[in-house]
C-alpha cells in the first residue's frame, strides 16, 4: 500500500511538453528521499487539459500541478510528498480558493463533465491490465459471456439508444443487428481509430488512456455478430497508441481475455492491429476495409454494406473507438442508466476536442444536449484575449461551422444537422472574429483536395474546382456570379460523390455561405477582408503625421515600392507592394497599418 | 499526393535487403500484408525507392504497378529520401487558425526550399503534416522526435539553429 499516488499525465499533449523527463525524475527524487515504498508514481493517459501540460495529479488530495518543469520536480517531492506541504506556485490557479487549495474535480473544467468513454483516461496506468480489472475492466465480457445470449446483448445495446460516435450516427444496436443477421463462415469486428479529422484527437486520448477498453468492446461484439476475428485500425502517427494496444492485447492474450475459450467458453477471439498510412479518406468505412485487405484506400459502393460483404468480402462490424468505449458501462450499469444522460434521441455522452482561439483548449466529455455556450465558456473559459466569439466548427472538413446565433441550442446529433453542422467524431474548432470564414472555407478545401482519394469525378474534379473558386475570391478576383456558380457546385458535389467524404465535402462551403454570406460579398463586391486575413485584399498604408522619415521601411521593403525623404513621410506605392508585412513589423513609430 | 521523384543514388546495403526479406517472409501468409511489408521496409531504408519496390514485388509476386499504386497514395511512404532533421509543421485546423501557414512560410523562406523538399546539404527537408493531435500546444513543429509547441514565427530561426 502506498500512501500517495503521484498521476502524471502521458498522453501525447504531455509527452510533447516532456512528461517523460518529469517522470524520470520524480522517481529519482523520491528514492533519493527514501519515500520509493510510500509514493508511487503512475503514467497515465490524457487528464483533457492539454494546454497545462505537463500535468500531475496528486493523490488522494487530487493536488492539480500544472506546466511542471523538471527543475520544479526537487521542490514537490521533498515539500509535498515529504512535508505534506502543497506547492502553491505550481498549482493550476482555478484550485487556489480562500479555503485552501481544492481537488482538481473542483474546477470549472471538470466540474460539469461527465466522463463515461473517458472514465480511466488519466486515472488508470493504461499499460497495466491490472489497473483496468480493479476499475470492472472485463467485467462486462464476463457477464455477457456467461449470462447474455447473442440476441440479448444485441437488444440491450438497440434499448440503450447508443449511436455511432464517429460521425454519421448511425444506432449502434441496428449495426451489430445487421452484422449477426447475414451468416458467414468468418465474420469479422473492426474498429476505426483512423481519427483523420484535424483538430481532434478524442479516439487518440482512449486509446492511450484506456486500451483495453476497445479490447473489451470488441470481444463482446464479436460475441454478439458471431465473429471470432477483430482488427483495429488505427493511424501511424499516433505512435504511443500503437505502443499502448500492442502491450494491452499482449496482456489480454495472456490473462486468456482474448484467445481460445475465454472465460471458460467456447467463445474464440483475437484482434490484430493495422497501421494507416496517412490517408484521410481510410476513415471512410468501406475504405478502411479496402486498405486492411492491403490495397489502395479507395472506397467501393454500397450496397453491398459492410454487414453483408465488408472485410475480405465477409460480413463486417464497424464501430468507432469512442462508441465501444460506451460498450462495457452500458451493459454493467444498465441501459436505464445510460439512456439518463442525453436528449431525446441522442443519449449518453459526447466527447469533444476543444481546440482553436479558446483558453482550456483540450479533451472534454459532456451530455448530450450541453449548449455550445456551455461548452465554450464555462469548460472551456472563453475566449482569449477578450475577443468575441464568431463561429465554431464542428465535424472537421466534413462538417460546418455554428454561428454566434446559435450558441445556446443543445447539441446533439440531429440538432447539428438542423442548423447545417454535423456531429463528426468531435472535432471543436473555435474561430474569434479575427478569422475570415472564407479562408476557413478554403483551407478545408484544400484539405479535401489533398485527400480526394481520385475515384470518382464528383469529389477529383468538383473539389479542386471549388477550391480554384474559393482560392480567387479571396485574392479579389471573384464575381457575385461566382458565389452562385460555388453554391450550385456544392450541391452538385454532394449529390453525386461516391463516398462520405465527397458528399460531405462541400460543407464547410455551403455552411459559411449560410451563415457568413456577407463575408462572400464583401470579398469580390468590395473587394475587402473583413476580418483581414485574406492578404491580397489588404492594403499597407502610411500615417504621416506618424511617420519620422527614418528612411527605414524603405531600406528594408523588398521591391521597393516605398518612397520618400528623410525626415518627410514616406509612401508606399500600391501596385509595387507585394504585402509582405516587412515594414510593419520595422517601423518604429507604429506609423504603418493594414485596412 | 505531392510526392516528388528525385534521381538520388539508390544506396541500399546487403544487411537491408536480408533484413527487408526477413520482413516478407514474416509477414507472406497474413491476409492484405502488403501494407505491414510496405511500412517495414520504409523504417529499413527510410523511404520506398523504386529498387526496393521491386525487391517486394519480386518477392510477394504482387505486380509492381500494384505496390507503386500504393506508395503513391498514402502520404506516409517517401519516394524521395529524406533530410537528416525531418520537420513536420502541423497544419491541422487547430494549428492553422494560430497561425501555423506564417510558421511555414517562414521555415520556407529560411531554409529556401519547398514542402516536401530537402536542402542540398541533405540536413533539413520539411514537410506539411496533418494533425499530430497536440492541439492544446498550437501551433506545433517537430523536428525528428523533438516537439515544439506553442511557437511564433519569430521562434523558428532559433529552433533551426539548435540543429545547425
Amino acid at each position: 500500500m502506498y500512501r500517495s499516488h503521484v498521476l502524471v499525465c502521458g498522453g501525447t499533449g504531455c509527452t510533447s511538453s516532456g512528461a517523460t523527463k518529469i517522470i524520470e525524475s520524480l522517481n529519482k527524487e523520491i528514492n533519493k528521499a527514501g519515500l520509493m515504498d510510500e509514493v508511487s508514481v503512475v503514467q497515465t493517459g490524457c487528464h483533457g487539459l492539454c494546454a497545462l501540460g505537463p500535468i500531475i495529479v496528486v493523490y488522494p488530495e487530487a493536488t492539480f500541478y500544472s506546466m511542471v518543469k523538471e527543475e520544479d520536480i526537487p521542490e514537490i517531492v521533498n515539500e509535498h510528498l515529504l512535508k505534506g506541504r502543497i506547492v502553491t506556485r505550481l498549482v493550476y490557479d482555478e484550485t487556489i480558493t480562500e479555503e485552501g487549495i481544492s481537488s482538481i474535480n473542483e474546477t470549472d473544467f471538470y466540474k460539469k463533465q461527465h466522463r463515461i468513454a473517458l472514465r480511466n483516461c488519466g486515472v488508470i496506468n493504461p499499460e497495466s491490465i491490472d489497473e483496468y480489472i480493479a476499475t470492472n475492466g472485463y467485467e462486462a465480457l464476463g457477464r455477457v459471456l456467461t449470462e447474455y445470449t447473442p440476441d440479448q446483448v444485441i437488444q440491450t445495446i438497440l434499448d440503450s439508444g447508443l449511436r455511432g460516435r464517429g460521425g454519421g450516427g448511425f444506432p449502434t444496436g441496428l449495426k451489430w443487428k445487421l452484422a449477426k443477421g447475414n451468416d458467414a463462415d468468418q465474420k469479422y469486428v473492426c474498429c476505426n481509430a483512423d481519427e483523420g479529422d484535424p483538430g481532434a484527437f478524442m479516439d487518440r486520448s482512449v486509446l492511450e488512456g484506456d486500451p483495453h477498453v476497445v479490447l473489451e468492446a470488441m470481444a463482446i461484439a464479436g460475441y454478439a455478430i458471431g465473429a471470432s476475428m477483430g482488427y483495429i485500425y488505427v493511424r501511424a502517427e499516433y505512435p504511443i497508441a500503437v505502443e499502448r494496444l500492442n502491450i494491452a492485447i499482449k496482456q489480454a492474450r495472456e490473462y486468456g481475455l482474448l484467445g481460445n475459450n475465454i472465460f471458460g467458453t467456447d467463445f474464440n477471439f483475437d484482434i490484430e492491429l493495422r497501421l494507416g498510412a496517412g490517408a484521410f479518406v481510410c476513415g471512410e468505412e468501406t475504405a478502411l476495409m479496402t486498405s486492411i485487405e492491403g490495397n489502395r484506400g479507395e472506397p467501393r459502393p454500397r450496397p453491398p454494406f459492410p454487414a453483408q460483404k465488408g472485410l475480405f468480402q465477409k460480413p463486417t462490424l464497424l464501430n468507432n473507438v469512442e462508441t465501444y468505449a460506451n460498450i462495457p458501462l452500458i451493459i454493467l450499469n444498465g441501459v436505464e442508466w445510460f439512456r439518463s444522460m442525453g436528449t431525446e434521441k441522442s443519449k449518453g455522452t459526447k466527447v469533444f476536442a476543444l481546440g482553436g482561439k479558446i483558453n482550456n483548449t483540450g479533451l472534454v466529455e459532456v451530455p448530450m444536449g450541453t449548449t455550445l455556450r456551455e461548452v465554450i465558456e464555462e469548460i472551456g473559459g472563453g475566449i482569449p484575449g477578450g475577443k468575441k466569439f464568431k463561429a465554431a466548427q464542428t465535424g472537421g472538413p466534413s462538417g460546418g461551422c455554428i454561428p454566434a446565433e446559435h450558441y445556446d441550442v443543445p447539441i446533439d446529433y440531429d440538432n447539428l444537422l438542423s442548423i447545417g453542422s454535423m456531429m463528426g467524431s468531435g472535432g471543436l474548432i473555435v474561430m474569434d472574429e479575427t478569422n475570415c470564414m472564407v479562408d476557413i472555407a478554403k483551407f478545408f478545401l484544400e484539405f479535401t483536395v489533398d485527400e480526394s482519394c481520385g475515384k470518382c469525378t464528383p469529389c477529383r474534379v468538383g473539389t479542386k474546382r471549388l477550391h480554384e473558386m474559393l482560392d480567387e475570391i479571396t485574392k479579389g478576383n471573384g464575381t457575385i456570379e461566382d458565389i452562385d456558380k460555388l453554391e450550385d457546385l456544392c450541391y452538385y458535389i454532394k449529390e453525386n460523390a461516391l463516398c462520405g467524404l465527397g458528399q460531405c465535402a462541400p460543407n464547410p462551403v455551403i455552411s459559411t455561405l449560410r451563415y457568413f454570406k456577407d463575408e462572400y460579398v464583401a470579398h469580390v463586391e468590395d473587394k475587402k477582408c473583413p476580418a483581414g486575413v485574406c492578404k491580397a485584399l489588404l492594403s499597407y498604408n502610411i500615417d504621416a503625421d506618424a511617420c519620422k522619415g527614418c528612411t527605414l521601411c524603405a531600406r528594408i521593403c523588398p521591391t521597393g515600392a516605398i518612397t520618400g525623404k528623410v525626415k518627410e513621410a514616406h509612401v508606399i506605392d500600391q501596385s509595387k507592394c507585394i504585402k509582405c508585412g516587412a515594414c510593419m513589423e520595422k517601423c518604429r513609430f507604429g506609423a504603418i497599418s493594414i485596412h | 499526393m505531392g510526392i516528388k521523384q528525385k534521381t538520388v543514388p539508390f544506396t541500399g546495403t546487403r544487411q537491408q535487403h536480408d533484413d527487408l526479406l526477413k520482413v516478407i517472409s514474416k509477414h507472406k501468409d497474413d491476409k492484405g500484408a502488403l501494407m505491414p511489408i510496405m511500412q517495414e521496409a520504409q523504417e529499413i531504408y527510410g523511404y520506398l525507392p523504386i529498387e526496393v519496390q521491386t525487391i517486394i514485388s519480386n518477392e510477394l509476386e504482387i505486380p509492381l504497378e500494384k505496390i507503386y499504386g500504393i506508395a503513391t497514395f498514402y502520404s506516409q511512404f517517401s519516394l524521395s529520401p529524406k533530410g537528416k532533421y525531418i520537420i513536420s509543421v502541423c497544419l491541422g485546423t487547430a494549428c492553422y487558425v494560430k497561425g501555423a501557414g506564417d510558421i511555414s512560410n517562414k521555415l520556407k523562406e529560411l531554409l529556401g526550399i519547398d514542402d516536401g523538399e530537402c536542402t542540398p546539404d541533405g540536413k533539413f527537408s520539411i514537410e506539411s503534416c496533418r494533425c499530430i493531435g497536440a492541439c492544446g500546444l498550437a501551433p506545433v513543429i517537430t523536428v525528428n522526435d523533438d516537439v515544439y509547441g506553442k511557437i511564433t514565427v519569430d521562434d523558428v530561426e532559433g529552433i533551426l539553429a539548435k540543429y545547425e
